[in-house]
């Protein structure tokens, strides 16, 4: 009899020959990364139905055009520099939220809460702004099915006849609105979601636990908030 | 046997994302956000012919900065490869969209207008 093991009876230790996690993730991680790739598709939709009705229109209300205000401050001349502002603030929220992670690798409690509630307040201070930059179209006349008057209109159009600038204006308010206020909605929920953490942190729930590991599930969350804000920033504001 | 490996995988990661890394990241993001506005406020307005490569410009900034927040923020860089396969192949599903209606609207100019 012989005692060599043939080869299709040795033990087989690869990652993916059972008995072990072949990602080395945490259930809940993974399944918060598959939750964000769904969302990747939703946003993906909504962005890329904006991008062909754009492409299929001969003109579109310029950017720079519609977007000059600072709220508070002026109120034309100024383009870009308020979504600017926005844009500064929800990175910088990014980078207090990967901090609150590493802190959490070290088992830094109060470093944690200290992070997390920057982060929460980067959040607030977004949402304050995109209150402020949607109070200010709604104020122009821009809403869901309603533009400003035509000749308001005409200032953010080169060419085009009153028909269709009433038609395109229509199609940029109506998906602005609602891309806009599905990424505010997504920032929304992260801030309750931050708050929640913290508020678990503050308390020992993961200090007991001994891993800080549902911070990096709402840290990738709101980074993925962070990723969205990335692309709406370019089509809405620069393309 | 499951805890020990739990702590060696901590400890890479730890390496991996140190705040020196992340303020570098940061950096990188900021650096770029800098660089659109720059095109959109001062090269553009003042040569107006240069708007047509600006949007492609736009769009190869906006997928590096993607990248960096992907990697090294949300450390996908630093998972498994399966992980990493599994979260960045189905994007193909988005890039066939993108390709269909953006073939397709070119038609659909003729019909609106």
């Amino acid at each position: 009899m012989s005692t060599t093991v043939s080869q299709i009876d040795e033990v087989k230790t690869s990652p993916w020959s059972g008995g072990r996690s072949p990602f080395n993730v945490e259930y809940g991680k993974i399944m918060m990364w598959f939750f964000l790739l769904s969302d990747a598709f939703t946003f993906s939709s909504l962005l890329i139905a904006y991008g062909s009705l754009r492409f299929s229109a001969s003109v579109w209300p310029g950017a720079d055009k519609v977007f000059q205000s600072v709220p508070g401050l002026v109120d034309h001349g100024a383009p870009l520099v308020f979504v600017g502002l926005m844009t500064f603030i929800l990175i910088a929220s990014s980078v207090t939220m990967v901090l609150a992670v590493e802190a959490g690798h070290r088992n830094a409690k109060s470093e944690v809460v200290g992070w997390m509630i920057a982060t929460v307040i980067g959040g607030l201070m977004f949402l304050g702004c995109q209150a402020l930059e949607w109070g200010h179209l709604h104020h122009e006349g821009f809403w869901w099915g309603s533009v400003p008057p035509a000749e308001e209109l005409k200032k953010l159009f080169t060419g085009g006849t009153e028909a269709v600038q009433h038609m395109t204006s229509q199609e940029f308010a109506n998906l602005f609105f609602t891309i806009t206020g599905f990424h505010g909605f997504h920032v929304f929920t992260g801030v309750i979601i931050n708050i929640i953490i913290t508020v678990n942190v503050l308390m020992g729930t993961y200090e007991k636990r001994g891993s800080y590991l549902m911070v990096e599930k709402v840290g990738l969350y709101w980074h993925f908030v962070d990723l969205v804000w990335v692309f709406v920033f370019t089509f809405f504001y620069l393309v | 046997m499951s805890a020990e490996s739990h702590e060696v995988h901590h400890d890479g990661e730890h390496e991996s994302m140190s705040k020196k890394r992340i303020w570098q990241v940061a950096g990188i993001l900021t650096f770029i956000t800098c660089i659109e506005f720059i095109i959109a406020l001062a090269i553009v307005p003042s040569h107006p012919e240069l708007l047509k490569y600006a949007n492609p410009v736009y769009i190869v900034l906006t997928l590096f900065k993607a990248f960096y927040i992907v990697a090294y923020f949300m450390h996908l860089k630093f998972e498994k490869m399966g992980l990493i396969l599994s979260l960045v192949i189905p994007i193909i599903f988005i890039i066939g969209l993108i390709l269909v209606l953006t073939n397709e609207s070119h038609h659909w100019v003729d019909l609106r207008f």
